[in-house]
Protein backbone atom coordinates (compact mmCIF):
# COMPACT_ATOMS: atom_id res chain seq x y z
CA UNK A 1 0.00 0.00 0.00
CA UNK A 2 0.98 3.81 -0.44
CA UNK A 3 2.18 5.47 2.82
CA UNK A 4 -0.46 7.76 4.72
CA UNK A 5 0.19 11.59 3.97
CA UNK A 6 3.08 13.17 6.12
CA UNK A 7 5.58 16.15 6.32
CA UNK A 8 8.86 15.26 6.16
CA UNK A 9 12.12 17.28 7.75
CA UNK A 10 16.04 16.74 7.80
CA UNK A 11 17.44 18.56 10.42
CA UNK A 12 21.15 19.20 10.45
CA UNK A 13 21.49 18.92 14.27
CA UNK A 14 20.52 16.21 17.00
CA UNK A 15 18.93 19.03 19.03
CA UNK A 16 16.55 20.15 15.81
CA UNK A 17 15.67 16.81 16.00
CA UNK A 18 14.74 16.46 19.17
CA UNK A 19 12.89 19.56 19.40
CA UNK A 20 10.82 18.42 16.18
CA UNK A 21 9.74 14.73 18.15
CA UNK A 22 8.83 17.79 21.17
CA UNK A 23 6.88 19.90 18.72
CA UNK A 24 4.83 16.96 17.44
CA UNK A 25 3.87 15.29 20.35
CA UNK A 26 3.55 11.61 19.72
CA UNK A 27 2.63 12.40 16.11
CA UNK A 28 6.21 12.92 14.73
CA UNK A 29 8.73 10.09 14.46
CA UNK A 30 12.27 9.53 14.12
CA UNK A 31 13.12 7.58 10.86
CA UNK A 32 17.00 6.05 10.49
CA UNK A 33 17.01 3.66 7.68
CA UNK A 34 13.64 3.36 7.46
CA UNK A 35 13.36 -0.79 6.86
CA UNK A 36 11.28 -1.18 9.30
CA UNK A 37 9.53 1.94 9.32
CA UNK A 38 8.56 1.76 5.96
CA UNK A 39 7.02 -1.27 6.16
CA UNK A 40 5.05 0.16 8.68
CA UNK A 41 3.22 2.96 7.36
CA UNK A 42 2.92 0.90 4.18
CA UNK A 43 0.71 -1.14 6.09
CA UNK A 44 -0.77 1.91 8.12
CA UNK A 45 0.30 -0.01 11.41
CA UNK A 46 1.53 3.53 12.22
CA UNK A 47 0.60 7.16 11.12
CA UNK A 48 2.74 10.11 11.82
CA UNK A 49 2.12 13.01 11.11
CA UNK A 50 5.66 13.88 10.72
CA UNK A 51 8.74 11.78 9.97
CA UNK A 52 12.13 13.10 11.45
CA UNK A 53 15.26 11.98 9.55
CA UNK A 54 18.11 11.43 11.10
CA UNK A 55 20.73 11.30 8.83
CA UNK A 56 22.83 14.27 9.16
CA UNK A 57 23.81 14.67 12.39
CA UNK A 58 27.32 13.22 11.78
CA UNK A 59 28.16 12.12 15.35
CA UNK A 60 25.40 8.87 15.11
CA UNK A 61 27.45 7.42 12.62
CA UNK A 62 30.75 6.61 14.25
CA UNK A 63 31.64 2.69 16.00
CA UNK A 64 34.53 3.52 18.28
CA UNK A 65 36.33 0.67 19.82
CA UNK A 66 38.46 1.53 22.95
CA UNK A 67 39.37 -0.70 26.28
CA UNK A 68 35.80 0.27 27.29
CA UNK A 69 34.39 -1.35 24.88
CA UNK A 70 32.61 -0.78 21.82
CA UNK A 71 30.25 2.33 20.96
CA UNK A 72 28.08 2.03 17.90
CA UNK A 73 26.53 5.23 16.71
CA UNK A 74 22.69 5.00 16.52
CA UNK A 75 23.02 5.32 13.06
CA UNK A 76 25.44 2.82 12.10
CA UNK A 77 23.96 0.37 9.09
CA UNK A 78 24.34 -2.96 9.42
CA UNK A 79 26.52 -3.09 6.45
CA UNK A 80 29.00 -0.81 8.34
CA UNK A 81 29.48 -3.54 10.78
CA UNK A 82 30.36 -6.18 8.14
CA UNK A 83 33.06 -4.13 6.59
CA UNK A 84 34.81 -3.46 10.38
CA UNK A 85 37.65 -5.09 10.29
CA UNK A 86 38.35 -4.36 13.93
CA UNK A 87 35.26 -5.75 15.23
CA UNK A 88 35.86 -9.24 14.43
CA UNK A 89 37.91 -8.99 17.45
CA UNK A 90 36.71 -6.50 19.17
CA UNK A 91 33.43 -7.62 19.50
CA UNK A 92 33.20 -11.24 17.93
CA UNK A 93 29.61 -11.98 18.87
CA UNK A 94 28.17 -9.08 17.32
CA UNK A 95 29.37 -9.20 14.43
CA UNK A 96 28.44 -13.14 14.02
CA UNK A 97 24.77 -12.08 15.10
CA UNK A 98 25.00 -9.12 12.56
CA UNK A 99 25.81 -11.96 9.87
CA UNK A 100 21.80 -12.81 10.48
CA UNK A 101 20.47 -9.81 10.17
CA UNK A 102 17.87 -9.28 7.42
CA UNK A 103 19.31 -9.04 3.31
CA UNK A 104 21.54 -7.72 1.12
CA UNK A 105 20.13 -4.35 0.09
CA UNK A 106 18.21 -3.93 3.77
CA UNK A 107 21.55 -4.31 5.29
CA UNK A 108 22.85 -1.43 3.15
CA UNK A 109 20.35 0.96 4.83
CA UNK A 110 19.36 -0.91 8.26
CA UNK A 111 20.84 0.97 11.61
CA UNK A 112 21.32 -0.50 14.87
CA UNK A 113 19.27 2.18 16.39
CA UNK A 114 16.27 1.97 14.35
CA UNK A 115 16.32 -1.84 15.05
CA UNK A 116 16.91 -1.80 19.16
CA UNK A 117 13.90 1.24 18.91
CA UNK A 118 11.65 -1.08 16.88
CA UNK A 119 12.14 -4.04 19.24
CA UNK A 120 11.32 -6.63 16.96
CA UNK A 121 10.88 -9.52 19.92
CA UNK A 122 12.75 -11.95 16.68
CA UNK A 123 16.07 -9.54 16.30
CA UNK A 124 19.33 -10.29 16.89
CA UNK A 125 20.61 -6.57 17.85
CA UNK A 126 18.23 -6.47 20.92
CA UNK A 127 19.20 -9.93 21.49
CA UNK A 128 22.97 -9.16 21.54
CA UNK A 129 22.42 -5.51 23.84
CA UNK A 130 20.57 -7.84 26.24
CA UNK A 131 23.05 -10.40 26.64
CA UNK A 132 25.89 -8.34 26.76
CA UNK A 133 24.54 -5.91 29.42
CA UNK A 134 24.65 -3.00 26.86
CA UNK A 135 24.10 0.63 27.76
CA UNK A 136 21.35 2.89 26.01
CA UNK A 137 22.29 6.24 25.30
CA UNK A 138 20.08 8.94 24.58
CA UNK A 139 18.54 12.51 23.98
CA UNK A 140 15.50 14.11 24.76
CA UNK A 141 13.91 17.58 25.67
CA UNK A 142 14.62 16.78 28.65
CA UNK A 143 18.25 15.93 28.70
CA UNK A 144 20.31 12.60 28.57
CA UNK A 145 20.18 9.65 30.07
CA UNK A 146 21.60 5.78 29.90
CA UNK A 147 19.65 2.96 29.69
CA UNK A 148 20.19 -0.58 30.85
CA UNK A 149 19.51 -2.81 27.38
CA UNK A 150 17.02 -4.81 29.95
CA UNK A 151 15.44 -1.93 31.34
CA UNK A 152 15.26 -0.57 27.79
CA UNK A 153 13.34 -3.32 26.16
CA UNK A 154 9.74 -3.57 27.79
CA UNK A 155 7.69 -5.75 25.42
CA UNK A 156 7.07 -6.45 21.61
CA UNK A 157 7.66 -3.49 20.12
CA UNK A 158 7.80 -1.76 23.04
CA UNK A 159 10.47 0.46 24.68
CA UNK A 160 11.48 2.75 27.75
CA UNK A 161 11.90 5.49 24.88
CA UNK A 162 9.66 8.76 25.26
CA UNK A 163 8.37 10.28 22.10
CA UNK A 164 10.84 13.00 21.97
CA UNK A 165 13.82 10.74 22.46
CA UNK A 166 16.42 10.11 20.14
CA UNK A 167 19.09 7.02 20.33
CA UNK A 168 22.50 8.14 20.03
CA UNK A 169 24.63 4.96 20.63
CA UNK A 170 24.57 1.49 22.14
CA UNK A 171 27.75 0.74 24.77
CA UNK A 172 29.10 -2.86 24.61
CA UNK A 173 31.12 -3.40 27.72
CA UNK A 174 34.82 -4.26 26.96
CA UNK A 175 35.48 -7.74 25.50
CA UNK A 176 38.19 -9.98 26.92
CA UNK A 177 40.48 -11.36 23.91
CA UNK A 178 39.91 -15.20 25.39
CA UNK A 179 36.31 -15.05 26.26
CA UNK A 180 34.65 -17.92 24.82
CA UNK A 181 31.64 -17.16 22.51
CA UNK A 182 28.76 -18.89 20.35
CA UNK A 183 25.63 -17.81 18.22
CA UNK A 184 23.45 -19.81 16.44
CA UNK A 185 20.42 -18.96 14.74
CA UNK A 186 17.40 -20.92 12.90
CA UNK A 187 14.71 -19.53 10.72
CA UNK A 188 13.77 -20.54 7.61
CA UNK A 189 15.11 -18.86 4.80
CA UNK A 190 18.87 -17.26 5.15
CA UNK A 191 17.92 -13.63 6.32
CA UNK A 192 14.73 -14.34 7.64
CA UNK A 193 13.95 -12.95 11.29
CA UNK A 194 15.08 -16.24 14.07
CA UNK A 195 12.17 -18.48 14.92
CA UNK A 196 14.49 -19.05 17.77
CA UNK A 197 18.63 -17.95 18.09
CA UNK A 198 21.20 -18.05 21.11
CA UNK A 199 23.98 -15.92 21.49
CA UNK A 200 26.30 -17.07 24.72
CA UNK A 201 29.56 -16.29 26.11
CA UNK A 202 31.59 -16.96 29.36
CA UNK A 203 35.22 -16.42 30.51
CA UNK A 204 37.12 -19.17 32.35
CA UNK A 205 38.92 -18.99 35.52
CA UNK A 206 42.79 -20.77 35.97
CA UNK A 207 41.28 -24.16 36.63
CA UNK A 208 39.29 -24.01 33.00
CA UNK A 209 35.70 -23.59 34.89
CA UNK A 210 33.22 -21.36 33.50
CA UNK A 211 32.52 -17.65 35.00
CA UNK A 212 30.84 -14.82 34.30
CA UNK A 213 28.32 -17.19 31.79
CA UNK A 214 25.61 -15.17 29.79
CA UNK A 215 23.19 -16.98 27.65
CA UNK A 216 20.48 -14.92 25.99
CA UNK A 217 17.67 -15.83 23.16
CA UNK A 218 16.03 -14.32 20.79
CA UNK A 219 12.48 -14.36 19.12
CA UNK A 220 11.62 -16.10 22.42
CA UNK A 221 8.52 -14.25 24.22
CA UNK A 222 7.30 -10.84 23.98
CA UNK A 223 11.37 -9.85 24.14
CA UNK A 224 14.92 -11.17 24.26
CA UNK A 225 15.82 -12.11 27.82
CA UNK A 226 18.65 -13.94 29.13
CA UNK A 227 18.19 -16.97 31.08
CA UNK A 228 19.30 -17.41 34.78
CA UNK A 229 19.11 -20.83 35.48
CA UNK A 230 20.77 -21.96 32.59
CA UNK A 231 23.62 -19.59 33.31
CA UNK A 232 23.82 -20.64 36.76
CA UNK A 233 24.13 -24.28 35.59
CA UNK A 234 27.52 -23.33 33.47
CA UNK A 235 29.04 -21.40 36.31
CA UNK A 236 31.73 -22.63 38.30
CA UNK A 237 31.79 -25.91 36.08
CA UNK A 238 34.12 -27.35 33.57
CA UNK A 239 32.12 -26.91 30.02
CA UNK A 240 31.89 -30.97 28.93
CA UNK A 241 28.95 -32.63 26.96
CA UNK A 242 27.20 -33.79 29.56
CA UNK A 243 26.93 -30.14 30.92
CA UNK A 244 25.85 -28.86 27.27
CA UNK A 245 23.39 -30.91 27.28
CA UNK A 246 21.57 -30.57 30.92
CA UNK A 247 21.90 -26.38 29.87
CA UNK A 248 19.65 -27.56 26.71
CA UNK A 249 17.22 -29.30 28.75
CA UNK A 250 16.85 -26.31 31.26
CA UNK A 251 16.87 -23.93 28.40
CA UNK A 252 13.83 -25.69 26.90
CA UNK A 253 11.74 -25.98 30.54
CA UNK A 254 12.62 -22.74 31.65
CA UNK A 255 12.29 -20.34 28.61
CA UNK A 256 9.13 -18.37 27.58
CA UNK A 257 7.68 -19.36 24.44
CA UNK A 258 4.78 -18.31 22.30
CA UNK A 259 2.55 -19.95 19.39
CA UNK A 260 2.24 -18.26 16.47
CA UNK A 261 2.13 -19.03 12.72
CA UNK A 262 5.48 -20.16 12.39
CA UNK A 263 5.83 -22.69 14.85
CA UNK A 264 3.95 -24.18 18.52
CA UNK A 265 5.11 -22.87 21.69
CA UNK A 266 6.48 -26.54 22.24
CA UNK A 267 8.71 -26.62 19.01
CA UNK A 268 9.97 -22.97 19.95
CA UNK A 269 11.00 -24.45 23.64
CA UNK A 270 12.56 -27.51 22.09
CA UNK A 271 14.50 -25.52 19.10
CA UNK A 272 15.57 -22.73 21.61
CA UNK A 273 17.59 -25.59 23.80
CA UNK A 274 18.90 -26.96 20.49
CA UNK A 275 20.36 -23.67 19.57
CA UNK A 276 21.78 -23.08 23.12
CA UNK A 277 23.37 -26.50 22.72
CA UNK A 278 24.95 -25.53 19.47
CA UNK A 279 25.92 -22.40 20.01
CA UNK A 280 27.53 -23.71 23.30
CA UNK A 281 29.41 -26.76 21.75
CA UNK A 282 30.68 -23.80 19.38
CA UNK A 283 32.34 -21.95 22.39
CA UNK A 284 33.68 -24.91 23.79
CA UNK A 285 35.75 -26.41 20.85
CA UNK B 1 10.18 21.86 -2.20
CA UNK B 2 12.08 19.82 -4.84
CA UNK B 3 14.94 17.10 -4.14
CA UNK B 4 17.90 17.08 -6.29
CA UNK B 5 19.65 14.03 -7.14
CA UNK B 6 21.15 12.15 -10.28
CA UNK B 7 19.61 9.32 -12.25
CA UNK B 8 21.67 7.54 -14.28
CA UNK B 9 24.28 10.54 -14.47
CA UNK B 10 21.57 12.85 -15.23
CA UNK B 11 20.27 15.26 -12.73
CA UNK B 12 17.09 15.59 -11.48
CA UNK B 13 14.63 17.91 -9.95
CA UNK B 14 11.36 16.54 -8.71
CA UNK B 15 8.63 18.04 -6.48
CA UNK B 16 6.54 15.18 -4.97
CA UNK B 17 4.41 14.87 -1.85
CA UNK B 18 6.25 13.94 1.25
CA UNK B 19 5.00 10.46 1.72
CA UNK B 20 6.22 9.46 -2.79
CA UNK B 21 8.98 6.50 -2.74
CA UNK B 22 11.83 6.52 -4.08
CA UNK B 23 10.04 3.58 -6.47
CA UNK B 24 6.95 5.53 -7.09
CA UNK B 25 8.91 8.92 -8.10
CA UNK B 26 11.58 7.41 -10.34
CA UNK B 27 7.94 5.40 -12.05
CA UNK B 28 5.33 8.08 -12.02
CA UNK B 29 7.10 10.95 -11.96
CA UNK B 30 10.67 10.31 -13.93
CA UNK B 31 8.80 7.83 -16.16
CA UNK B 32 11.41 5.12 -15.34
CA UNK B 33 8.94 1.60 -14.97
CA UNK B 34 12.02 -0.59 -15.72
CA UNK B 35 11.95 -0.50 -11.06
CA UNK B 36 9.19 -2.85 -10.49
CA UNK B 37 7.19 -2.55 -7.78
CA UNK B 38 6.31 -5.84 -6.09
CA UNK B 39 4.87 -6.04 -2.54
CA UNK B 40 5.75 -2.66 -1.39
CA UNK B 41 7.14 -3.33 1.82
CA UNK B 42 10.65 -4.72 1.44
CA UNK B 43 10.36 -8.32 1.00
CA UNK B 44 11.20 -8.66 -2.71
CA UNK B 45 13.55 -7.02 -4.12
CA UNK B 46 11.58 -5.96 -7.04
CA UNK B 47 12.31 -2.47 -6.79
CA UNK B 48 15.78 -2.67 -6.37
CA UNK B 49 17.82 0.43 -6.92
CA UNK B 50 21.78 1.04 -6.45
CA UNK B 51 21.98 4.67 -4.54
CA UNK B 52 26.04 5.98 -4.06
CA UNK B 53 26.93 2.61 -4.82
CA UNK B 54 24.62 0.42 -2.51
CA UNK B 55 21.86 -1.66 -3.67
CA UNK B 56 18.93 -0.28 -2.05
CA UNK B 57 14.98 -1.01 -1.53
CA UNK B 58 13.18 1.81 -3.78
CA UNK B 59 9.74 1.12 -2.12
CA UNK B 60 11.69 1.32 1.58
CA UNK B 61 12.94 4.94 0.57
CA UNK B 62 11.15 8.35 0.56
CA UNK B 63 11.87 10.45 -2.43
CA UNK B 64 13.39 13.42 0.03
CA UNK B 65 15.70 10.93 1.49
CA UNK B 66 17.37 11.26 -2.40
CA UNK B 67 18.47 14.22 -2.10
CA UNK B 68 22.10 14.66 -2.92
CA UNK B 69 22.49 11.13 -3.68
CA UNK B 70 23.57 8.92 -7.45
CA UNK B 71 21.25 6.57 -8.29
CA UNK B 72 21.54 4.20 -10.72
CA UNK B 73 18.26 2.28 -12.21
CA UNK B 74 18.15 -1.02 -14.36
CA UNK B 75 17.48 1.66 -17.09
CA UNK B 76 20.97 3.17 -16.51
CA UNK B 77 22.63 -0.47 -16.98
CA UNK B 78 21.63 -0.87 -20.44
CA UNK B 79 22.73 0.69 -23.59
CA UNK B 80 20.81 0.82 -27.07
CA UNK B 81 24.21 -0.77 -29.04
CA UNK B 82 24.25 -4.27 -27.51
CA UNK B 83 23.64 -6.27 -24.52
CA UNK B 84 25.98 -5.65 -21.53
CA UNK B 85 27.60 -8.96 -20.30
CA UNK B 86 25.59 -9.00 -17.41
CA UNK B 87 22.57 -8.98 -20.01
CA UNK B 88 23.93 -11.28 -22.18
CA UNK B 89 24.44 -13.45 -19.27
CA UNK B 90 21.15 -13.84 -18.32
CA UNK B 91 20.28 -14.67 -21.13
CA UNK B 92 22.06 -17.14 -22.18
CA UNK B 93 21.44 -19.00 -19.03
CA UNK B 94 17.73 -18.84 -19.23
CA UNK B 95 17.66 -16.31 -15.52
CA UNK B 96 14.12 -14.94 -16.83
CA UNK B 97 10.83 -16.11 -17.56
CA UNK B 98 7.91 -13.54 -16.98
CA UNK B 99 10.92 -10.86 -16.23
CA UNK B 100 9.03 -9.21 -13.30
CA UNK B 101 11.87 -9.68 -10.99
CA UNK B 102 14.56 -9.41 -13.32
CA UNK B 103 15.57 -5.51 -12.72
CA UNK B 104 16.22 -6.33 -9.34
CA UNK B 105 17.94 -9.27 -9.86
CA UNK B 106 20.00 -7.10 -12.61
CA UNK B 107 20.64 -4.35 -10.14
CA UNK B 108 21.71 -6.33 -7.11
CA UNK B 109 23.80 -8.27 -9.11
CA UNK B 110 25.60 -5.36 -10.94
CA UNK B 111 26.25 -4.13 -7.25
CA UNK B 112 27.47 -7.44 -5.69
CA UNK B 113 29.76 -7.73 -9.01
CA UNK B 114 31.33 -4.17 -8.70
CA UNK B 115 32.39 -4.91 -5.66
CA UNK B 116 32.90 -8.57 -5.03
CA UNK B 117 33.82 -9.82 -8.40
CA UNK B 118 35.31 -13.18 -7.23
CA UNK B 119 32.08 -13.83 -5.28
CA UNK B 120 31.56 -17.90 -4.89
CA UNK B 121 27.67 -19.71 -5.51
CA UNK B 122 27.41 -19.55 -1.90
CA UNK B 123 27.95 -15.31 -1.71
CA UNK B 124 25.89 -14.98 -4.83
CA UNK B 125 22.85 -17.15 -2.97
CA UNK B 126 23.22 -15.37 0.44
CA UNK B 127 23.06 -12.04 -1.87
CA UNK B 128 19.92 -12.73 -3.66
CA UNK B 129 18.79 -14.48 -0.67
CA UNK B 130 16.21 -10.84 -0.54
CA UNK B 131 15.09 -11.56 -4.46
CA UNK B 132 11.67 -13.57 -5.00
CA UNK B 133 11.72 -15.05 -8.41
CA UNK B 134 8.56 -16.94 -8.88
CA UNK B 135 8.98 -18.45 -12.40
CA UNK B 136 12.76 -19.86 -12.36
CA UNK B 137 13.71 -21.54 -9.57
CA UNK B 138 16.70 -19.57 -8.78
CA UNK B 139 19.50 -21.92 -10.16
CA UNK B 140 19.87 -20.32 -13.80
CA UNK B 141 19.55 -16.97 -12.07
CA UNK B 142 22.69 -17.96 -9.89
CA UNK B 143 24.61 -19.57 -12.91
CA UNK B 144 24.05 -16.28 -14.81
CA UNK B 145 24.90 -13.94 -12.44
CA UNK B 146 28.33 -16.36 -11.75
CA UNK B 147 29.10 -16.20 -15.67
CA UNK B 148 29.35 -12.66 -15.17
CA UNK B 149 31.86 -12.20 -12.69
CA UNK B 150 34.70 -12.32 -15.70
CA UNK B 151 33.58 -9.09 -17.05
CA UNK B 152 33.96 -7.31 -13.99
CA UNK B 153 37.13 -8.62 -12.73
CA UNK B 154 39.82 -5.48 -13.31
CA UNK B 155 42.46 -6.08 -15.84
CA UNK B 156 45.65 -7.31 -14.19
C1 LIG C 1 12.33 -8.09 4.49
C2 LIG C 1 12.96 -7.63 5.77
C3 LIG C 1 13.65 -8.55 6.55
C4 LIG C 1 14.23 -8.16 7.74
N1 LIG C 1 14.89 -9.10 8.49
C5 LIG C 1 15.45 -8.75 9.67
C6 LIG C 1 16.12 -9.70 10.50
O1 LIG C 1 16.27 -10.86 10.14
N2 LIG C 1 16.60 -9.28 11.69
C7 LIG C 1 16.47 -7.97 12.11
O2 LIG C 1 16.94 -7.64 13.20
N3 LIG C 1 15.87 -7.05 11.36
C8 LIG C 1 15.34 -7.40 10.15
N4 LIG C 1 14.71 -6.44 9.41
C9 LIG C 1 14.59 -5.07 9.95
C10 LIG C 1 15.84 -4.24 9.69
O3 LIG C 1 16.94 -4.77 10.38
C11 LIG C 1 15.68 -2.78 10.08
O4 LIG C 1 16.78 -2.14 9.53
C12 LIG C 1 15.67 -2.43 11.54
O5 LIG C 1 14.74 -3.19 12.27
C13 LIG C 1 15.26 -0.96 11.75
O6 LIG C 1 16.32 -0.12 11.45
P1 LIG C 1 16.08 1.16 10.55
O7 LIG C 1 17.31 1.96 10.65
O8 LIG C 1 15.67 0.73 9.22
O9 LIG C 1 14.93 1.90 11.35
P2 LIG C 1 13.60 2.65 10.88
O10 LIG C 1 12.77 1.71 10.09
O11 LIG C 1 13.95 3.94 10.26
O12 LIG C 1 12.93 2.92 12.27
C14 LIG C 1 12.39 1.88 13.06
C15 LIG C 1 11.79 2.48 14.34
O13 LIG C 1 12.82 3.00 15.15
C16 LIG C 1 12.64 4.40 15.39
N5 LIG C 1 14.00 4.96 15.38
C17 LIG C 1 14.94 4.79 14.40
N6 LIG C 1 16.12 5.33 14.80
C18 LIG C 1 15.91 5.84 16.03
C19 LIG C 1 16.76 6.52 16.95
N7 LIG C 1 18.08 6.75 16.71
N8 LIG C 1 16.24 6.91 18.13
C20 LIG C 1 14.93 6.66 18.41
N9 LIG C 1 14.09 6.02 17.58
C21 LIG C 1 14.58 5.61 16.41
C22 LIG C 1 11.72 4.87 14.32
O14 LIG C 1 10.97 5.98 14.74
C23 LIG C 1 10.84 3.66 14.10
O15 LIG C 1 9.85 3.59 15.07
C24 LIG C 1 14.14 -6.81 8.18
C25 LIG C 1 13.46 -5.87 7.39
C26 LIG C 1 12.87 -6.27 6.19
C27 LIG C 1 12.14 -5.24 5.37
S1 LIG D 1 8.52 -3.60 -4.02
FE1 LIG D 1 10.22 -3.05 -2.85
S2 LIG D 1 10.83 -4.91 -1.97
FE2 LIG D 1 8.98 -5.46 -2.98
S1 LIG E 1 11.21 -14.44 -13.95
FE1 LIG E 1 9.17 -14.29 -13.26
S2 LIG E 1 9.46 -13.64 -11.20
FE2 LIG E 1 11.45 -14.04 -11.83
Amino acid sequence: MKLPPLEYACPASLSEAVALLAAGGGDARAIAGGQSLMPMLAFRVVAPTLLVDLRKPPELKEIRISADGVRLGAMVRWRDIEDDARLAAAHPLLKAAVEHVAHYQIRNRGTVGGSIAHADPAAEMPGICVTCDAEIAVIGSAGSRVIRADDFFVGALTTALEHDEIITEIRLPAWPANRRWGFREFSRRRGDFAMAAAALFYDQDAGGSAVNAHVGVIGLGDRSRRLPEVEAALNSQVIDEALIERAAEITSATVDAQEDIHASAAYRRSLAGTMVERALRSAAA
Amino acid sequence: MPTNFEVNGKPVSVTVEARTTLADCLRHHLRLTGTHVGCEHGVCGACTVIVDGYAVRSCLMLTAQAEGTKVTTVEGLSNDEALTPLQASFRKHHALQCGFCTPGMITTAHALLSEEPDCDADRVRDVLSGNLCRCTGYISIVEAVLDARSAYKKPA
